[in-house]
């Protein structure tokens, strides 16, 4: 598989990563190996195969239906939570104006 | 007098217990070692305070007559992976800096219940991708051993755990945390003649430990002796209700049911993990392996594993896939790293954030996740890596039919040189060929230190173990190390 510059560009606009025209030109080559690499899975039979999306058999667990089952993961905590934020004010986190 | 930096987790465990040393002064002494090896790069950030405040509730509580907890006097190093409340914590990475917890992972919360100290937070490659250490945005560690050959080349302590490994090997902790996505606790504790046990997916609690691929992460100790891993696995692991995928299990006593006789016990060699261009004396240390195997009572026999080639592709198809998911955290919004480029708007403000704050490792993985993950060619990446990694997943049962525990080497060479594979990252990834299957299939998995190649550098021998079996796999671990008698360590220099 070759990937090309503008490939490149659109994968790096959906991962939302700046990217110059010197990074697209230097990644569209380095990309284009890895995924040649990783397609020789196309050869392995893998029909009436499931995939595999749980290592482990492990059937989820529901908590119980109560307000700060754990305190730790639970609500009321905003000030703790707006500790790292770049920038945050009046317990909101702010970002640039989106609507025009 | 030993040191006391030369002294283990049972070792100082057992000495603190009986009043042979205070903790305190354990800690000192670790603390001392830390801040004079600086020229290693291992920690991000020294925290001696959490250390001492540790090593005195033990002595006090010693002193009270009340029973010792599991690590009373025990410091450790902690991964920069895992979240520390108040301590900073960035995945080596500059997207992360400044970032300071609220609130401990669970692993490391374990720890400190079962009265351990903090020695600091230790470097790692970056978000822990990388093997060999060089993906830090904070500096490459170097490993503390060098060739025999009167060199000096600074050699890559492994990675991603290399900040773990490299500390551990010279004696900066008695012990210390890893994580293991595809061979990260083992394949730097090979590099380093030092031991490290990925217990099976989901012994650990993953919360509040920075993700790279959920399906694959598991933590695990880095020690120097496969005791030492057991008495710190027991600390570590246990159920977590939040972590979805936290095994509902009691965590046995693994240091207490600890045995080298292997009699009627069967150990699979994996045909499929002779590849081409092996070096020589990885070839002899694995005969040796066999040998020490049968010698401790087991009985060996060849098993394949017919899909082995298959798993470091389907490996960089789903462990991308899931860091580019996990990865979008990274907004400059709720923490970490902003950039806003003068009247940017929003989606300017992510793109920046992301393209200054990720270093290029991470950026080209997470772009192949995106890519395998987009609209188109889902089916055809990501689909058929889940179906491959089924088939991985069934190779290993059907091989454990035939077996209690396989035995492979862990990497395919000794440490290479810094800078050696990094132009290269197809290179680079093959040094995990032999990690990432078991990985791949959740299975427990350690490495121990089996000799010294011809340049004087460790090399490991791993050993993989049927689902929830790490006794098994430490068992056998133990055979080996009471046969190899590894007893070399690398030269202070540093």
């Amino acid at each position: 598989m070759s990937v090309d510059t503008s490939t490149v560009k659109k994968i790096a606009s959906l991962a939302r990563i700046a990217i110059t025209e010197e990074d697209a030109a230097r990644l569209a080559p380095e990309l284009g190996n890895i995924l040649h690499w990783i397609e020789q899975l196309g050869e392995v039979d893998t029909a009436g195969v499931e995939p595999m999306t749980a290592v482990i058999p492990n059937s989820l667990r529901l908590r119980d239906d109560v307000v700060n089952a754990d305190p730790l993961t639970g609500g009321g905590i905003r000030d703790a939570l707006m500790t790292n934020a770049p920038q945050a004010e009046h317990g909101f986190f702010t970002v640039p104006k989106v609507i025009e | 007098m030993t040191e006391l930096t030369d002294l283990g987790i049972a070792a100082i465990r057992d000495g603190v217990r009986a009043g042979d040393f205070s903790a305190r002064e354990v800690a000192e002494a670790f603390n001392a070692r830390v801040a004079g090896a600086k020229a290693l790069n291992a920690f991000l950030v020294e925290t001696p305070d959490h250390a001492l405040a540790a090593a005195d509730a033990a002595d006090r509580a010693r002193a009270a007559g009340e029973a010792p907890k599991p690590l009373a006097g025990v410091p450790i190093g902690m991964k920069d992976l895992f979240c520390t409340a108040g301590v900073p914590t960035t995945a080596a990475s500059h997207i992360l800096e400044g970032f300071t917890p609220t609130y401990e992972s669970t692993v490391s919360q374990n720890l400190w219940d079962a009265g351990a100290g903090m020695l600091g937070k230790l470097n790692m490659d970056q978000f822990a991708m990388g093997s060999s250490n060089e993906t830090s945005a904070f500096g490459n560690v170097i490993s503390p051993w060098r060739r025999s050959d009167g060199g000096n080349a600074p050699l890559a302590p492994g990675g991603s755990s290399g900040g773990s490994s490299s500390a551990v090997s010279a004696r900066l902790c008695p012990g210390a945390t890893g994580t293991d996505t595809g061979g990260s606790i083992r394949q730097p504790a090979a590099f380093t003649g030092i031991s490290g046990i990925k217990p099976t997916y989901g012994r650990c609690s993953r919360w509040g430990t920075i993700a790279f691929a959920s399906s694959l992460d598991q933590a695990g100790p880095m020690a120097r002796d496969v005791r030492d891993c057991a008495i710190m696995l027991e600390a570590m692991a246990g159920f977590d209700p939040k972590d979805a995928t936290s095994l509902q299990l009691d965590v046995p006593r693994w240091e207490a049911g600890l045995s080298s006789d292997l009699k009627g016990k069967r150990v699979g060699i994996p045909k499929e993990y002779r590849v081409d261009g092996m070096p020589a004396a990885i070839e002899t240390l694995w005969q040796q392996g066999v040998d020490w195997l049968r010698d401790a009572g087991a009985e060996i026999v060849e098993v394949s594993l017919p899909h082995t080639k298959y798993a470091l592709p389907a490996y960089y198809i789903i462990a991308p896939a899931e860091a580019s998911s996990n990865l979008a955290r990274y907004d400059g919004v709720r923490y970490g790293q902003r950039d806003l480029p003068e009247g940017a708007g929003l989606q300017d403000m992510y793109a920046a954030t992301r393209a200054d704050g990720f270093g290029a490792e991470v950026k080209r993985r997470i772009m192949i996740g995106t890519y395998v993950l987009s609209a188109g060619f889902y089916d055809a990446y990501y689909t058929q890596a889940q179906k491959v990694r089924a088939l991985i997943a069934r190779d290993f049962e059907q091989a454990f039919e035939r077996c209690d525990v396989l035995l492979a080497p862990t990497a395919p060479s000794a440490a290479f040189a810094l800078g050696e594979k990094s132009a290269d990252p197809i290179a680079m990834y093959l040094n995990d060929v032999f990690t990432v299957p078991s990985s791949l299939a959740g299975l427990p998995a350690m490495s121990v230190p089996g000799g010294l190649d011809a340049a004087g550098l460790p090399l490991g021998l791993q050993i993989i173990g049927r689902p929830l079996d790490e006794q098994g796999v430490l068992d056998a671990g133990l055979a080996i190390e009471e046969r190899a008698g590894f007893a070399a360590r690398p030269e202070a220099w540093w």
